[in-house]
């Protein structure tokens, strides 16, 4: 089994390593239920993901695979125009502001990171 | 790790990961804009963390093995009869039952990605989704099995499947001998979920369902 490094060899363990792994799934999901794309365009711009971060030396021995999941999903929100590059990144820097603008221990609003 | 850039360090909240970042990035503007329910993110979330997954196809499995004319139908129209249980595909995708026999044996991969039957199922193991699987389900199939522990006769064909976005396949185990009498739920346990993907066999009657966890 030493060709599958990541592999569980139980059954039915934990499927997400991180909750932003479930997130992003879920936000896929509920995307496709809306009808604002087919589960073949999905399927088309995961698997592109996949094959250029293989090209770029990633193993993809399936612990990247969310990874692969979140760009695609970032990519097919451009492609659709749900949101756009700039747009992604100001709002990600918003979060990364109200993180450091807000106290441990509380919650943390989006608003914080108002600037 | 040493904080010393922050005077304030105990005044903030460290932010999460970049990965993190950029979903909670996603999922902010999705939802602002009207396109995603944060309810039926939890709903789906939940779905599939607790609800679906390997009892649903273990049912499924243990009914074909108890009821002839369920596994007619199954073998009919997987999708179909798979529904009547009350295991619905949310992506719109067929599902194809292929059964091991005393001559062929099933294994599925999805060779692009990794298309897997979620409501039977749930969500694929991190070893369907990897490279090595992906290719050598194909070009290695003997050899991937031996790793996973079935060794098969030499004569014995193997069938791989490949899954897409419009079909996924359910390898139907063959029923362990001495199960004569069984009822469908004791059967259940017999079913592991790598040998619904073919990777491993139903488990013997005398292993019990703990032993091989």
């Amino acid at each position: 089994m030493q060709r599958f490094e990541h592999q569980p060899q139980d059954d039915e363990g934990p499927v997400f390593n991180a909750p932003w792994e479930a997130q992003a799934f879920a936000l896929v999901l509920a995307l496709h239920e809306r009808g604002l794309f087919s589960w073949q365009e999905w399927a088309g711009a995961l698997s592109a993901e996949i094959a250029e971060a293989q090209a770029a030396g990633d193993p993809d021995l399936g612990n990247t695979y969310y990874q692969h999941w979140l760009a695609a999903l970032e990519t097919i929100s451009r492609q659709k125009n749900f949101s756009n590059t700039d747009e992604l990144a100001r709002r990600k820097s918003q979060w990364h502001e109200a993180y450091l603008n807000t106290p441990h221990g509380k919650p943390i609003q989006l608003s914080a990171g108002d600037s | 790790m040493p904080h010393d850039h922050h005077h304030d360090e105990h005044d903030h909240t460290e932010p999460p990961s970049d990965l993190e970042l950029r979903v909670k990035a996603l999922e902010s503007l999705l939802v602002e804009k009207g396109l995603v329910n944060p309810d039926t993110l939890n709903t789906i979330i939940d779905t599939y963390e607790h609800k679906v997954g390997p009892r649903n196809g273990a049912h499924v499995v243990a009914k074909a093995w108890t009821d002839p004319e369920f596994k007619q139908a199954l073998m009919t129209d997987a999708t179909e009869a798979v529904a009547s249980l009350g295991y619905c595909g949310r992506q719109g995708e067929h599902l194809m039952v292929v059964e091991n026999t005393d001559d062929t044996h099933n294994l599925v991969v999805c060779t692009l990605c990794s298309c897997y039957p979620w409501t039977v199922l749930g969500l694929p193991p991190a070893w369907y989704k990897s490279a090595p699987y992906r290719s050598r389900a194909v070009s290695a199939p003997r050899e991937v099995l031996s790793e996973f522990g079935i060794n098969l006769d030499e004569d014995k064909k193997i069938r791989v499947w490949d899954s897409t976005s419009e079909m996924r396949y359910l390898v139907l185990p063959q029923r362990p001998l001495g199960t004569e009498g069984w009822s469908e739920a004791d059967l259940q346990a017999l079913v592991s979920r790598n040998s619904m993907i073919g990777v491993e066999l139903a488990r013997a009657p005398d292993s019990g369902a703990e032993a091989s966890q």
